[in-house]
């Protein structure tokens, strides 16, 4: 029961891992640019979601809500005033840039809300379920948590797939200058990226706050950074990569901290990763880049 | 010697000039009582970043390869040497003479590492390969946080997790305590001592770029199939760079464990990595004159802007963001070469 009870936590995990991932992976895919600032993001969509609730005691769905149209406006505003000027630039200029937006997002809440760290009140307020005569329970959040993922990751792909929009942003990941020779909006095309991207993260956000109630400006970054370990885990750019290495992530890093030591459950993820790209360079899904004369 | 030559080794040995300029204007105020203890207590870590990011930008800019774990290679070598410094406390005297061990020991550490991490490191490309090194600076960083080394009159002894693991006689003493890190490490570390390690990483990395394996290094980078097809030896150039960069790092984590009372492994996360490949980054990417001013001027920028207090960060930030872009935006160096153009014609006109 108590591996079954650790696997469900890690999938848990993992599904907020791949929130996160999605929307790295998206706006890597569009706009080939490592997005540091993403983890912040998710801070972000936290604290709203908890002085939404917390300190004006509206309803947990209010919060939820402020969060996904605050995150979008910001990742939206982030992408105009601080990376479009630099399209075209090196990466490496952008990377810095993401890091300086990652600086920038921390310091701000940090001095609207200080460095204390913060009671999150857990915005699912539903009984668990008790299975197995009561030896294997499983919290809400968890089946929120699992259910908002695969609803996320369906909506995505048909958004994807079946819509204009979604056609225009697999062009321009693919191809950028054919893509504008076709009549596609470039820019507003990664500007929606970016708006889907932080939408996710919000909701990642106040899922993980849920989870782990401690609100501090700096709890973004390790979820970041894991995210984008899972992104790349399973390809970077590819959508089902991210999902199953959000997945997968969780899964090893509950196991990890369970049955091996808990100091050492980042190590190990890390581990599995370059493991990972040893055998398959670019990911589980990832698209093997072929070298051109 | 042709003029092209000429003008690179001028522009070393100017490099060499102006770092032991500022060491004797630094002596002159030391003399002269003209420097705040505030700047004083930041002259060590000036030089340890100068030296880290003179070493990343031979990763990140020789070699063209997008290293994010510069840190864990700086961790390995501090260890080592601090670790070196204690236990030899009894055997060597002289603290100079340790420090001198202690740095060589960091290097030769932090190089192995290199090498090591570099071999399936290098196999990959781009954003893929900065990954895998951020994640082998955060395991580097774990490792070393559940660590205990501890030496009695047998011998060495190391284990995980307890301190209570590692089975000390009542003489013995634990050097490596897990999260706690290594406390107590003599302060060996001067400005002198710094300054001399600058340059001589200077001396190694303008030597390394303009030998025969560092124009091979910077063919590798700009073409990678055609440097391959006139039969260079892309993992052993590829590596050579990544290990000495590694090594050096380890040289300026000697230096900077030396510098303070006690040293965690927390402090060399992804965080510290992306620090030094900011002061790479805004000081030129390949330019090695940029790397050493960005990290003196991003080093110093927090304290001089201490006076705003709870600002200061948010200052920080909002000033990397605006330099970065006025640098590197397409906009900003169109408008540049605009300002330029005109200012030409006008001395044309006079």
């Amino acid at each position: 029961m108590s591996f079954l009870s650790c696997l469900i936590s890690g999938i848990s995990l993992g599904s907020v891992y791949a929130i996160i991932a999605l929307g790295y992976t998206m706006v890597y895919g569009i706009a080939k640019m490592l997005n540091f600032a993403h983890g912040d993001i998710i801070m972000v969509g936290a604290f709203t979601a908890f002085t939404i609730v917390s300190s004006l005691g509206m309803p947990s769905m209010m919060g939820v809500l402020a969060a996904i149209i605050l995150c979008t406006a910001l990742g939206v505003t982030v992408e105009r005033i601080a990376y479009k000027p630099l399209r075209g630039a090196s990466s490496l200029a952008v990377l810095i840039t993401a890091i300086g937006v990652s600086y920038f997002l921390q310091n701000v809440v940090l001095l609207i809300f200080g460095p204390n760290p913060k009671k999150f009140q857990s915005v699912v307020t539903l009984p668990g379920l008790k299975l197995a005569g009561g030896e294997l329970s499983i919290s809400a959040v968890t089946i929120v948590t699992v259910i908002t993922c695969l609803l996320v990751m369906a909506v995505l792909t048909t958004f994807i797939n079946r819509t204009k929009m979604g056609q225009a942003m697999l062009a321009v990941s693919e191809d950028r200058g054919a893509a504008t020779l076709m009549g596609i909006n470039v820019n507003g095309t990664i500007a929606l990226t970016f708006a889907i991207g932080s939408a996710l993260a919000a909701v990642a956000g106040v899922l993980y706050c849920s989870a782990y109630d401690t609100l501090t400006p700096y709890i973004g970054s390790m979820p970041g950074i894991k995210a984008f370990v899972a992104a790349v885990f399973g390809g970077i750019g590819s959508i089902p990569g991210a999902f199953i290495g959000g997945i997968v992530m969780g899964i090893i890093e509950q196991m990890t901290k369970k049955y091996i030591s808990s100091q050492l459950a980042d190590a190990i993820v890390f581990a599995v990763l370059i493991i990972v790209l040893l055998v398959r360079p670019t990911g589980l899904l990832g698209r093997k880049i072929h070298e051109k004369v | 010697m042709n003029k092209k030559t000429k003008k690179g080794l001028l522009d070393n040995f100017m490099t060499y000039g102006i770092v032991i300029l500022a060491w004797v204007i630094v002596q002159v105020l030391i003399g002269t009582g003209n420097i705040t203890n505030q700047m004083k207590g930041l002259l060590v870590p000036l030089c340890v970043y100068v030296i880290l990011a003179v070493s990343l930008n031979l990763v990140v800019g020789i070699s063209g390869e997008l290293s994010l774990g510069h840190a864990g290679f700086m961790c390995v070598g501090a260890f080592a040497g601090a670790f070196f410094t204690k236990v030899s406390a009894d055997t060597i005297p002289s603290l100079q003479v340790r420090f001198v061990i202690a740095i060589l020991i960091g290097a030769v550490v932090a190089g192995v590492f290199g090498i090591l991490i570099g071999i399936p490191v290098l196999r990959l490309r781009g954003d893929y390969l900065a990954i895998v090194t951020l994640a082998f600076g955060e395991i580097i960083k774990n490792i070393l946080n559940i660590v205990y080394i501890g030496v009695d009159e047998t011998g060495i002894k190391f284990a995980l997790e307890k301190k209570s693991n590692l089975g000390l006689s009542e003489s013995g003493q634990c050097i490596i305590e897990g999260a706690k890190g290594i406390a107590k490490t003599p302060k060996a570390s001067t400005f002198t001592a710094g300054i001399i390690l600058v340059l001589l990483t200077l001396f190694i990395v303008q030597n390394l770029i303009r030998s025969r394996s560092g124009r091979a290094i910077m063919a590798i980078r700009d073409n990678r199939i055609a440097a391959e097809s006139i039969g260079l030896n892309i993992t052993k150039y590829k590596l050579m760079a990544f290990s000495i960069s590694a090594a050096l790092a380890g040289v300026a984590g000697v230096l900077y464990a030396h510098n303070l009372a006690s040293l965690a492994a927390e402090k060399f996360d992804y965080n510290m990595s992306i620090l030094i490949l900011v002061y790479v980054v805004l000081g030129g990417i390949g330019n090695i004159s940029g790397s050493i001013i960005a990290a003196v001027v991003l080093t110093m920028l927090p304290e001089l802007l201490r006076g705003l207090n709870d600002y200061r960060m948010l200052i920080y930030a909002i000033v990397l963001i605006v330099m970065m872009i006025l640098n590197a935006s397409p906009g900003a160096i169109a408008a540049r070469e605009r300002l330029m153009e005109r200012f030409r014609k006008k001395k044309e006109a006079v």
